[in-house]
């Protein structure tokens, strides 16, 4: 670490494991009512308990890159935060609006449209939420000593979600136009901007970890942010598919968004091919295992999982069913979780001094997350493909189908238990490290 | 080899040109000629029922237009649906599921019992024929297999 106010990262970090582990008990909830254990239904029915499923993954995630842009901007910038007052009040208020959402959605108070449920008055906090976060890192940033691309791209990409998160506001009466517009948000979030903020952590992990020049690695950095663009905005076309638009999106979406798997590919051999040029042979193993680990899950869920239902002759069949959940799970870890996990792995020993990468509790974490995640996976995918051919193809009820295909989540619920216990190892190496201090600042990273 | 200012100027130069597509596109699809959004049958009823839906999160257990959380049922065409398995009666069912003070539980899986008044679940079934006439390029006939039987008849 070095500067003191990188330490206002820690409890954004803080922030995001509490929340990880609240997503993972509601995810419960739902995987056992899917078995027919749905007792809590009284007080947490399944769209409740999907609603904070999804919600605390975004917010928690968001508190991740939060936390990773106060913990790397410093360091690009070669300057302390502007405020970390600031920075406290802005964290405590993202804590105050998150909690207020997740615990309205159990009164029935919520927007109901998927993924961005949250009401519309705490819509206008979140902006103003996430004006003060852009404030205090682009000031900081902007009166820094260096202006690096690593630091651009990453507040590009926050710059960038803040205004994606507008079209989402947009009132319609119109149930497609609606819709049409929220994957403005959600797609462009996710197969978009988040990307950026993805390859800024990414690249600043690749800096530090593997010692590969700087300009080589922010030079393939716009190649893949590039490609990125360049496939996903065209892209969102295969969400406009099959819901009451012109069939131009057939062909523009199912072109651009079969390209969307070339830029998670670049995105893996790029993180592989600087681990082998790098000569520095960094102490944090773990960071590594999580940096490049991100890169090749995320080409995987998002890439490949994403590109097995993406053409429209396929999705004619699979939109709607639990083949989207298969990939969303697997998208989502790889590109997004991990690499927030792989941050805060990096930056925790540098923030608190104590390098407890060595541990066999953190290796175990980060194999039994990912094997389990990888079986949630296959889960996810059996149960979906087996509902596409029962119910699209073979015209059973929905519910029939659903009775037959209910062993698969037996299977999900062992494989979720064993991606927990990674997760539960990885909080208790989190809490481990004890409190930031200013005593780290003396350490040699 | 290729240049850092080269790398930079496709990431921005191909960002800007599939942004600029994407409008257009996007005004070309909701323009009047080209729509099939059904916007034209909009009806009070109808975006009243559409404000219902959100604001019980109906999309937190099933989907509309393939999209939802697959716990519940698909209900585009079903109304159709259900007028098949209850001899035309489909609206008068979803209308008392929808109006029951106890939790329906068909196949011991339960929904909410939202005892919703007559004209709530009137609305509510209007936006469900509103969203049944919409053209869905196809897969109003794929995710409704017993609609796609009364199409073939």
């Amino acid at each position: 670490m070095k500067y003191k106010s990188q330490k206002v990262a820690y409890w954004f970090f803080a922030l995001s494991m509490l929340l990880l582990v609240l997503q993972i008990v509601y995810g419960f909830v739902m995987g056992f009512a899917r078995i027919g254990f749905d007792n809590l239904h009284n007080f947490i029915p399944f769209n409740t308990a999907r609603a904070v499923h999804t919600n605390l993954l975004v917010v928690w995630l968001l508190s991740g890159f939060m936390g990773a842009a106060y913990y790397i901007i410093p360091e690009e910038a070669q300057k302390e935060l502007v405020s970390v007052k600031l920075a406290y009040v802005q964290l405590i208020s993202l804590a105050l609006v998150g909690v207020t959402a997740i615990v309205g959605y159990h009164f029935n108070y919520w927007e109901g449209r998927k993924f961005l449920e949250i009401p519309r008055p705490l819509d206008y906090l979140v902006v103003v939420n996430v004006l003060l976060f852009l404030g205090l890192i682009l000031t900081t940033l902007f009166t820094g000593k260096r202006r690096t691309t690593t630091a651009l791209v990453l507040s590009m990409g926050l710059l960038f979600a803040a205004l994606l998160y507008l079209p989402g506001m947009l009132p319609f009466d119109s149930q497609v136009t609606d819709s049409f517009f929220r994957w403005w948000v959600v797609h462009l979030w996710v197969e978009g901007v988040w990307e950026l903020i993805m390859g800024g952590i990414l690249s600043f992990l690749l800096i530090k970890l593997t010692g590969v020049d700087r300009e080589v690695i922010e030079k393939w950095l716009y190649v893949i942010v590039g490609l990125t663009f360049l496939s996903g905005v065209l892209g969102t076309g295969h969400h406009y598919y099959y819901i009451g638009v012109n069939k131009i999106w057939l062909v523009v979406g199912g072109i651009f968004s079969a390209l969307e798997p070339l830029a998670f590919l670049a995105m893996a051999l790029f993180a592989v091919n600087m681990y082998r040029k790098g000569e520095k042979k960094h102490p944090n193993k773990l960071a590594l295992y999580w940096t490049l680990g991100s890169a090749i899950v995320s080409f995987v869920g998002a890439g490949l999982l994403g590109f097995a239902h993406t053409l429209p002759q396929t999705n004619l069949y699979t939109h709607g069913t639990l083949v989207t959940a298969m990939h969303g799970h697997l998208a989502f870890w790889g590109a997004y979780a991990m690499i927030v996990l792989a941050i805060i792995s990096y930056a925790l020993p540098n923030m608190t001094g104590r390098k407890l990468y060595e541990s066999s509790r953190g290796r175990a974490a980060f194999w039994l997350s990912n094997i389990g995640m990888l079986g949630m996976t296959v889960a996810f995918g059996v149960a979906g493909v087996a509902q596409v051919y029962l119910e699209r193809k073979f015209g059973m009820e929905f519910m029939l189908v659903q009775k037959e295909i209910s062993i698969h989540f037996v299977v999900l619920i062992l494989c979720a238990t064993m991606f927990t216990t990674g997760i539960v190892l990885y909080i208790v190496d989190f809490y481990k490290h004890g409190l930031p201090t200013d005593e780290a600042l003396e350490i040699q990273e | 080899m290729l240049s850092k200012k080269q790398a930079r100027a496709f990431f921005l130069g191909g960002t800007l040109v599939t942004f600029l597509i994407f409008i257009g596109l996007t005004v070309y699809s909701l323009s009047s000629s080209t729509d099939q959004t059904n916007h034209e049958n909009l009806t009070d009823s109808v975006v009243r029922g559409k404000e219902i839906w959100e604001s019980n999160n109906c999309m937190g257990c099933h989907t509309i237009l393939g999209e939802g959380a697959y716990y519940a049922p698909e209900l585009t065409k079903v109304v159709d649906r259900l007028n098949i398995k209850y001899g035309g009666n489909g609206e008068e069912v979803i209308k008392s599921i929808l109006m029951s003070k106890t939790p329906w539980q068909p196949n011991g899986r339960k929904m909410v019992a939202y005892g919703m008044t007559e004209q709530e679940a009137t609305d509510v079934v209007a936006f469900f024929n509103w969203i049944g006439e919409i053209d869905l390029n196809g897969f109003d006939r794929i995710v409704s297999p017993l609609a796609k039987d009364k199409i073939n008849k």
